[in-house]
């Protein structure tokens, strides 16, 4: 797959580091025996089990593979968010609400088999099998900022491909205006669903939606992988939705169904809350979170647990020169 | 010392007065001890990869806790006619105090990395902190005029000033409740505990009211 390098907006993005370099940081961190999950692992276990019921089946990270993919070299200015703060730092209500629930309620998540639908506005509906379009794939990493609306911000060497690309195979037709996106709805694996406290008030399937020339965006992903191995579950394993310019919660996680629609589509957490969320959720440091300002962002990078970083929020979330034109004419505080 | 000594009820026995000592230092351990481990939770990474909310809500939640407890003291005390028992109110507001002010660092420190400037748009601009803020400044009130030497001097004022803890209370609540990005029924808990705990004493709050009133002044 080719990386466009030199696009504007692609900017910092674009850089490749190999998965080795990955690897050495890793033997280095452990070397320092400041180690992620590795070696703090083991100590956290022993903490959180005088606080969760007995669940002996769990072995975090265990099922991640490694992943085939053309690699991206980080640029300095863009340091990557450590692996093991990416990983238990999440949103998924469908496991609870805490940062740390999802990754350690969501082990359990059954992602094999897995499978995606695509239907509604296309000529060749269909469903495909997740685990094998991974290895017939060509697969690239994007490392993007990840913006979310609650004001902090990571930076995620993804893995996955283009969903324009994607999409494509099943021929949208000239109705097909919107794209549609849901998450699997399972409360007997997802506690969040079955109850609805623990699941945030929120009505479940978790829903999402693009407009289509946003998604036939090439900035736009499907991701299966991030740090050069197979999503973990609290990250929206298998296969989950990456748009950078938008706020994090766009993109929907442990997708199982895609349907190219003429209407634009509900959303989420629209639905819940339509005065804080909207159907764009642009990145837009000029429009506000009625309850808290989005100007800038706690970038969460490496150092230690409480070492901060606040840093100015970027229109489009740094991706503008890409993704300016598609809302041109629009009045992004009336659309956010 | 803010004890209110209860004469109608039986009368206070020596074991009393060993318990109510055993309290107190059961009060500071308790208040102290979920500081130490958090401490100890962030550095194992029990808060998960980024503890900062996590952080902000534990704190903010624990002076919460709290504030009900301390509220909870003068009725259980007069309902067991155990007026030593009211010698913990004050370990348990300045405790109360302490977490909340951790909190409000916390929020300062870590969410906002000591941008000033934002800090001022923040605290103005948004309400749920601007309340929060209210309920922070009216508990610094309490716990600074919970000296003895200051509860002397200020006379019948001391009782004035102190009942803010009534309204403090719901603003705590309401804090909580605009805080949460969605959900509604843990903060509708605390805010039942905190009108059932208020309830108690609507006599008290009614004369209180009265008398803040300057009608009332004689």
């Amino acid at each position: 797959m080719l990386i466009k390098t030199n696009k504007p907006g692609d900017l910092s993005e674009s850089a490749v580091t190999p998965e080795s370099t990955y690897l050495k940081r890793r033997t280095l961190l452990k070397g320092l025996g400041l180690g992620g999950l590795l070696l703090v692992g083991p100590a956290r276990a022993g903490v959180l089990d005088l606080f969760s019921s007995d669940k002996d089946d769990k072995q975090p990270g265990a099922a991640r593979k490694p992943l085939d993919f053309t690699a991206q070299t980080p640029k300095p200015d863009l340091p990557l968010t450590p692996e093991n703060k990416v990983t238990n730092h999440n949103n998924f209500y469908e496991f609870g609400t805490d940062k740390t629930d999802p990754a350690r309620e969501s082990q359990s998540l059954k992602i094999e088999p897995w499978t995606l639908t695509v239907e509604g506005e296309v000529e060749k509906p269909g469903t495909v099998d997740v685990w094998q379009l991974m290895a017939d794939t060509a697969l690239e990493e994007r490392i993007y900022r990840m913006r979310c609306v609650e004001a902090w911000s990571m930076v995620i060497p993804w893995v996955g491909f283009e969903l324009g690309k994607f999409l494509q195979r099943f021929r949208p037709t000239s109705r097909a205006r919107y794209v549609a996106f849901e998450t699997l709805y399972d409360p007997g694996q997802m506690p969040g669903q079955k109850n609805r406290y623990l699941g945030g008030g929120i009505d479940y399937p978790y829903v999402e939606g693009l407009r289509i020339d946003e998604a036939m965006h090439p900035l736009a992903i499907l991701s299966v992988g991030l740090y050069g191995k197979t999503l973990p579950t609290q990250n929206g394993a298998p296969i989950r939705l990456v748009v950078p310019w938008k706020y994090g919660f766009k993109g929907i996680k442990s997708i199982v169904r895609i349907r190219l629609v003429e209407q634009m589509p509900p959303t989420t957490w629209n639905k819940l809350a339509a005065n804080e969320y909207g159907f764009y959720a642009n990145v837009n440091p000029a429009v506000d979170h009625p309850r808290w300002s989005q100007a800038s962002e706690r970038f969460i990078g490496p150092g230690g647990p409480l070492s901060v970083k606040r840093q100015p929020t970027l229109p489009f979330n740094g991706y503008g020169e890409r993704v300016a034109s598609l809302y041109s004419g629009m009045d992004l505080k009336k659309y956010y | 010392m803010a004890t209110i000594q209860r004469t109608g009820g039986a009368r206070p026995l020596q074991w009393r007065k060993g318990a109510a000592v055993a309290l107190q230092v059961a009060v500071h351990l308790g208040a102290a001890a979920p500081l130490l481990w958090l401490f100890f939770a962030i550095q194992q990474g029990a808060l998960g990869g980024d503890p900062v909310e996590a952080l902000i809500h534990f704190l903010g939640l624990g002076a919460l806790r709290l504030l009900m407890l301390t509220l909870l003291v003068s009725p259980l005390a007069s309902s067991l006619s155990f007026g030593q028992l009211n010698r913990l109110r004050r370990p348990l507001g300045l405790w109360c105090c302490v977490w909340a002010l951790l909190h409000f660092g916390a929020w300062l420190a870590f969410e906002l990395a000591f941008d000033w400037s934002l800090i001022a748009t923040e605290l103005v601009e948004r309400s749920y902190i601007l309340v929060g803020f209210a309920a922070l400044l009216l508990l610094l009130a309490l716990a600074v005029t919970s000296l003895p030497a200051l509860m002397r001097r200020m006379g019948r004022n001391w009782k004035k000033l102190h009942g803010f803890i009534y309204p403090l209370v719901l603003l705590a609540c309401w804090h909580f409740w605009w805080s949460l990005k969605s959900g509604w029924v843990e903060p509708a808990i605390y805010l039942a505990i905190a009108i059932f705990l208020l309830s108690l004493r609507r006599k008290k709050i009614a004369g209180w009211g009265r008398g803040l009133s300057p009608a009332s002044r004689g």
